[in-house]
This record gives structure tokens, C-alpha cells and sequence, in this order.
């Protein structure tokens, strides 16, 4: 007979093992990403370290973690150090409310995609604390055009992902998820019209909230070498690099969830984990692909995209998406 | 540190609150080499540029002095190291000149040869460097790069196969060319620039149907004719602002003028007319060294004798000027000879030196972003701008 835990017993252990789970992700999805840029730029990639470099993610952490900590002179050094901390959070905060399988999350909350939504869009506090603090005109400037690109891109990211949310008529990530079960064509990828114009615009917003080329104005390495990271070096920086690829995981599960049908797909239904993964990496290599093949636009050119582009055709698509929900369930 | 009486600064008007000065380089990402401006900025626009050069200074004028005309050739290519084949020629063309030495038709073919082998190579690594600017070592312009550097290979390795070497030659020498090509060689290049050429076909596939590289290098920098003549840069910019003008064709030089071959021009002046003279540039680089290599005659490669020493050619009193059209531009080098083994005074026109000097005209009112893409399209070099 099993002793009868508390309940927040199974949480908090669901919640170390989602977060070990995510940093495993996070080392092993770079390496996929350095092969998938190598291949595309007739290279080899790393293929040193174990067997084709398999081990490469794990020497590139112990390096990471013996550099030595550098803190500017000049810098505000409380703000300096917690910044990455700061900026961590909110990328692993997101993971909270995905249901990797049915019932199998930390919290399914019933408004799962308002909370990660808007925890997502925290991460910008750490982006500036770190600009700010580093004291450097690089970094100050790479802060100034986050705020410039998230207050942007955060307004067509919503939108984009609340035409599932319409279609659903739940925030529950579990239900939008549950509604795309069955048939392929139940994807909301594959909803006539609506779903593909979502799926397009949220890619789009998705590479800006990501910082990814063609949008990585924040990092910049060009004009401002490294933008709001320049200063960090050590485990500072792992903590940074962790964050952002943590954001780019948990965007690329959104995406699979919203449109792709989550966890469904053919064999038995212990699969649908892997299923899901397998389409969280299908969304994380568009997002790569795309940063391989374009050059970075211009600050006033990203700002322009999004004010006079996406965020009228976003919100154009939600209010018609909203039109067809109410006609398709007999509303007029 | 800078005099302000000395530097011009070319500003817009703009009566904003707060500046924010900033220095790129001598050591940054995207300084081509040891480049610093120092940039005001009001908010993300670019309100004045002060360049600074001089970082890669090695004296190479006053070396010249004390190397003899056969040891300098060599010496000569470490100016433009990403062209050296073409401070070479400038430099064996003023010593010929000077001592009236007759070329051989071989050797004046194979330079043409070598020289536009070097503008493709040259061009092909701006490119690279140019997208890499615009779209960052950790994305597309990344993968151009990589492209880029690929087929550079190619050259290099027939470089290599001709001299021994891949990136400094010392291919020519006082009176013709110091190596002939070859067994196989001829065909080895032939293959090399039919490669060249489809791939250059690909990549402009590649950029010009992107909307992004479009909206990057349209109307970016654009440098009027007016300006461009007043400034007095040369080359592909010149070219790029609507100005018709190729030494090759206008002053012909190591039989160019038996050559069939088009000077591309476009009109607008801006980044993207620089990169479309440039990617034309390829074509007429591959369609000259296919004529030269059809029509390569038998013959010496060189007028000079056997040497048994290095101080034993000596040009007679005199001066001379020759100039080359290389890849960036006008490479011109000026020797005084006193009758000895060394030029008594010798003076380099560095084609990058004075196409940078465009950029504090073009770069205020502009975006950082737009400082370096700016900066790549005029492809200074700054062995060749210090010396």
C-alpha cells in the first residue's frame, strides 16, 4: 500500500525531472543544430569529440564551466550577475504548462497558453538587466533594440497563437491538444486556409521572439559583436546560451502543440511523447534553416515588418477566425 | 586623441538630446583587418564617422628601398595580400618601364591570366565577407561565406600548382614571370572557372530573389557620380556609381586589348549596383582567361637572363608610373631609379586607401547595421590602405 503523498510531492518531482529533461534537450539540440548548419554549409561539423562528435555538447559544458568569471570593472555588478539568472527563468518557466502527453506535464493549468505567453515575454527584464549592467555601448544598444523587437513581436506571437485558441475555445493546452487527436487533417496546421496563414505568421514571430537570423538583432556579432553578451564569459554565459535555447525548445513544443497535433500520430499511444518530440525538432529545424540561408534585416526594417505588416494581418486572421468559429457553430 | 581640427566631420542636422559615441574596431568583427571608426550615434543613426587608419603599417615604401628589383616582387604581394598577384604586376610594369625591357607575348599572357584568376579569387572572398557582414557569422551570411571560400579553393590550388604558394606568389619578376604553367594546368584551370561560373550563377539565385539581402543592400550607400568623381575612388565603386571607366580597356596594358570583354557599369551607386558590377566582373574575368588560355603562344616566359645574383639587374636612370586595374581598383606604384640594383624612391597608390576615403561622405544617416555593409561593399583591404 503506497503511503499517500501530499500533493505537491508529485509536482515538485515532475518539475526536476521536466527541467533536467530540458537541459539534456538543450545540450544535445545544439549539436543537432551545428550538424544541420555544417551539412547546409558543405561542412562536416563537430566530429572530434566521440564518435561523430556525439560528445561535443558535453565538452563544450565542462569548458564552459572552467572558464574563468570575468566581471567588467565598470560594470553594476549585482544587476551583471543576475541577469543570466533572471533571464533563465522565464525560458524554463515555460515548460511548466506543457503536456507532453495526455496528463503527463507539471500543470496543465486551464490557462496554459496565457501563462506561457506571457512568461515567455519576461525573459526580456533579464535581457536588459544584462545589457544594463554590463556597462558597455554594445550591450546597451543590443538592450535597447530587445525592448524595440519584443514590445513588436510580442503583440503578432499572441494573435498567431490564439487562432488555435479560437478554434479550441479553450486557453487548456491539454484540450488544444486533445481536439487535433484522430485524423491528420484534425492538425490545425491543415484547417482550411486559416490554419496555414497562422502557422506562416507564428513562425515568423516566433524566429523574432527567438532572437534567430533573420531577426537576431539583439546579437548582432556584425556591428555589435555580441550584443548584450558581450561582457559574460564562464558559467555566466552557459546560463544565457541555456536560456535562449530553452526559449527556442519550448516555442518549438508551442508550435507542435498549436498546429501539428501534439503528441498524435500513428502506433500505439505510449508513442505520442516521442511523436511530439520528433515535431518539436521538425519546428526547431524550420526555425534553423531559416537562419542558415537568410542575412539579418535592419532595426527599422524589423520594426516596420511588424507594425505595418504582421501585426495588422495577425489580427485581420483572428478576427475572420473568429467569424468562421461563430458561423461554423451556428452563431448568426 | 584626434585633433578636431585636422578630421572632418561630415554630420547631419539633427538637434536630438543625447549622443552616444562608439568605436568599431581596430579589433571587431566586422573591421575587414585593423579598420576603427569611431561613430556618433543618436539612437541607432549614424550622425558622424571619424576613420582612423594605420594600424597595419610596415613601412613597405621605405623596405622597398633596400630590397633589390629581383627581391621585391615577392615582398610587393604582402600590400593587397588578398590580391597579391596584382601589387606585383604594378610593380615589374613601373621597373620594365622604366628600363625599357621587352615582355614576352607568353608572359604577358599568362599575367592576364594570373591577374584575373586573382580578381575571381578577390572577389569571391568580398563576397563572403560582404554577406557574412550583413547577415552574421551565425547565419545565412555565414553559409555564403562557406560557399565563397570553397570555390577561393579552387584558385588557390592553381595558384599553388603554379607557384608553390597560396597566398603571397612572387609569380612575377622583372622582364616576364618567374614559373610557366605546368603540364595539365591549362585544363586543371579551364575546368576551375566553368565551376567558377555555374556557381556564381547559384549565388546570385541565392541573393537576388531574397528579399532580405535586397532590403539590405538597395539604396544603402549610395555614392552619386558627382561624389564618386570628386572623392576619386576606382574600381567596382566606380563602376557601381555609372562612371565607364577600366584601365584594361582604357589604358591597355600586358596585351588586354587582345582580349573581348565588357566593362560592367550600373547606375545606381548604391551597395547593390556595387554587387552586381561585381558579380559581372566574375563573367568577364572567366571569359578573358578562357581567350588567354585558347590563345596562349609558344615562346620564353621571360627577357630576363639567368641571374646569379640578386643584386644584378640594375635599371638605368629614370621614373616611371604604371598601373594595374586590380579587383578593389587603380594599384599604381611609382619608382625613381638611380642607375643601382634598388629603386632609389618607390611610392604605392593603394586602391583601398582611396576608396575608403568615401566612407565618412556615405555613412551619416545611416543605421550601425548599414555602417558595416556599407564598409563591405567598398572591400578595403588594410594591408593595401597602411602599407
Amino acid at each position: 500500500m503506497l503511503i499517500a503523498l501530499p500533493p505537491w510531492v508529485p509536482m515538485v518531482i515532475s518539475g526536476f525531472v521536466v527541467l533536467n529533461v530540458v537541459i539534456g534537450l538543450v545540450t544535445y539540440i545544439t549539436l543537432l543544430e551545428r550538424k544541420f548548419a555544417a551539412r547546409m554549409q558543405s561542412r562536416i561539423g563537430p566530429y572530434r569529440v566521440g564518435p561523430h562528435g556525439l560528445l561535443q555538447p558535453i565538452a563544450d559544458a565542462l569548458k564552459l564551466m572552467m572558464k574563468e568569471d570575468i566581471v567588467p570593472t565598470a560594470a553594476d555588478r549585482r544587476i551583471y550577475n543576475l541577469a543570466p539568472i533572471v533571464f533563465l527563468i522565464p525560458c524554463m518557466l515555460i515548460f511548466a504548462t506543457i503536456p507532453f502527453a495526455p496528463g503527463l506535464g507539471v500543470a496543465d493549468l486551464n490557462i496554459g497558453i496565457l501563462f506561457f505567453l506571457a512568461v515567455s515575454s519576461m525573459e526580456i527584464v533579464g535581457l536588459f538587466m544584462a545589457g544594463w549592467g554590463s556597462n558597455n555601448k554594445y550591450a546597451l544598444l543590443s538592450a535597447m533594440r530587445a525592448v524595440n523587437q519584443i514590445i513588436s513581436y510580442d503583440l503578432p506571437f499572441i494573435f498567431s497563437a490564439l487562432v488555435p485558441v479560437l478554434l479550441t475555445g479553450s486557453l487548456k493546452l491539454g484540450d488544444i491538444a486533445a481536439v487535433q487527436q484522430g485524423s491528420l487533417f484534425n492538425w490545425f496546421i491543415f484547417y482550411p486556409v486559416i490554419g496555414q496563414l497562422a502557422f506562416i505568421t507564428f513562425v515568423v514571430a516566433t524566429l523574432a521572439a527567438e532572437n534567430r537570423v533573420p531577426f537576431d538583432i539583439l546579437e548582432a556579432e556584425s556591428e555589435l559583436v555580441a550584443g548584450f553578451r558581450v561582457e559574460y564569459s564562464g558559467m555566466k554565459f552557459a546560463l544565457i546560451q541555456l536560456g535562449e535555447y530553452a526559449h527556442m525548445i519550448g516555442s518549438s513544443f508551442l508550435g507542435a502543440l498549436l498546429f501539428l497535433g501534439a503528441w498524435s500520430g500513428p502506433g500505439p499511444e505510449a508513442l505520442g511523447p516521442v511523436w511530439f518530440l520528433l515535431k518539436m525538432i521538425f519546428m526547431f529545424l524550420v526555425v534553423t534553416w531559416i537562419r542558415w540561408s537568410f542575412v539579418r534585416i535592419r532595426v527599422d526594417q524589423i520594426l516596420a515588418l511588424s507594425w505595418k505588416a504582421l501585426l495588422p494581418a495577425t489580427l485581420a486572421l483572428l478576427v475572420s477566425t473568429a467569424v468562421v468559429v461563430v458561423w461554423r457553430t451556428g452563431g448568426f | 586623441m584626434l585633433d578636431q581640427n585636422t578630421t572632418t566631420r561630415v554630420e547631419m542636422d539633427w538637434s536630438g538630446p543625447e549622443r552616444l559615441q562608439m568605436n568599431m574596431g581596430p579589433q571587431h568583427p566586422s573591421a575587414h583587418g585593423v579598420f576603427r571608426a569611431i561613430v556618433t550615434l543618436e539612437g541607432e543613426t549614424v550622425v558622424a564617422v571619424d576613420a582612423v587608419i594605420g594600424y597595419l603599417h610596415r613601412c613597405h615604401e621605405k623596405l622597398s628601398e633596400t630590397l633589390t628589383y629581383a627581391q621585391y616582387p615577392s615582398i610587393a604581394s604582402k600590400t593587397d595580400y588578398v590580391a597579391a598577384m596584382t601589387s606585383e604586376f604594378a610593380y615589374v610594369m613601373a621597373a620594365e618601364e622604366i628600363g625599357k625591357f621587352e615582355v614576352p607575348k607568353r608572359a604577358q599572357y599568362l599575367r592576364v591570366i594570373v591577374a584575373e584568376l586573382q580578381r575571381i579569387a578577390s572577389h569571391l572572398l568580398w563576397l563572403g565577407t560582404w554577406c557574412m557582414d550583413m547577415g552574421g557569422a551565425l547565419g545565412g551570411g555565414a553559409t555564403i561565406f562557406l560557399y565563397c571560400i570553397r570555390e577561393r579553393e579552387l584558385i588557390l590550388d592553381l595558384f599553388e600548382a603554379l607557384v608553390g604558394a597560396r597566398l603571397l606568389y612572387g609569380f612575377f619578376q622583372v622582364g616576364g614571370t618567374r614559373y610557366d604553367i605546368p603540364d595539365g594546368w591549362a585544363q586543371k584551370c579551364r575546368e576551375t572557372i566553368a565551376v567558377i561560373e555555374s556557381r556564381v550563377d547559384e549565388y546570385e539565385q541565392m541573393l537576388e530573389d531574397n528579399a532580405f539581402f535586397l532590403a539590405r543592400a538597395r539604396g544603402v550607400g549610395v555614392v552619386s557620380r558627382e561624389l564618386a568623381q570628386d572623392v576619386g575612388i576606382a574600381g567596382p565603386l566606380l563602376r557601381g556609381s555609372g562612371i565607364d571607366y577600366d584601365l584594361r580597356r582604357n589604358a591597355p596594358y600586358s596585351s588586354y586589348q587582345d582580349f573581348d570583354f565588357t566593362v560592367p557599369t550600373e547606375k545606381d551607386g548604391d551597395c547593390y549596383a556595387r554587387y552586381k558590377v561585381r558579380m559581372q566582373e566574375f563573367r568577364q574575368a572567366v571569359a578573358i582567361i578562357r581567350q588567354a588560355l585558347d590563345k596562349l603562344p609558344a615562346g620564353p616566359i621571360s627577357s630576363r637572363p639567368a641571374l646569379k645574383s640578386v643584386a644584378q639587374i640594375r635599371i638605368p636612370k629614370g621614373e616611371a608610373y604604371a598601373r594595374v586595374e586590380g579587383p578593389r581598383g587603380e594599384v599604381g606604384s611609382y619608382i625613381i631609379s638611380d642607375g643601382s640594383a634598388k629603386p632609389y624612391r618607390m611610392k604605392w597608390r593603394g586602391a583601398s586607401f582611396s576608396n575608403l576615403a568615401i566612407l565618412p561622405h556615405i555613412i551619416p544617416g545611416h543605421k550601425v547595421a548599414d555602417v558595416v555593409a556599407i564598409m563591405g561593399s567598398v572591400d578595403p583591404v588594410f594591408g593595401e590602405v597602411d602599407r
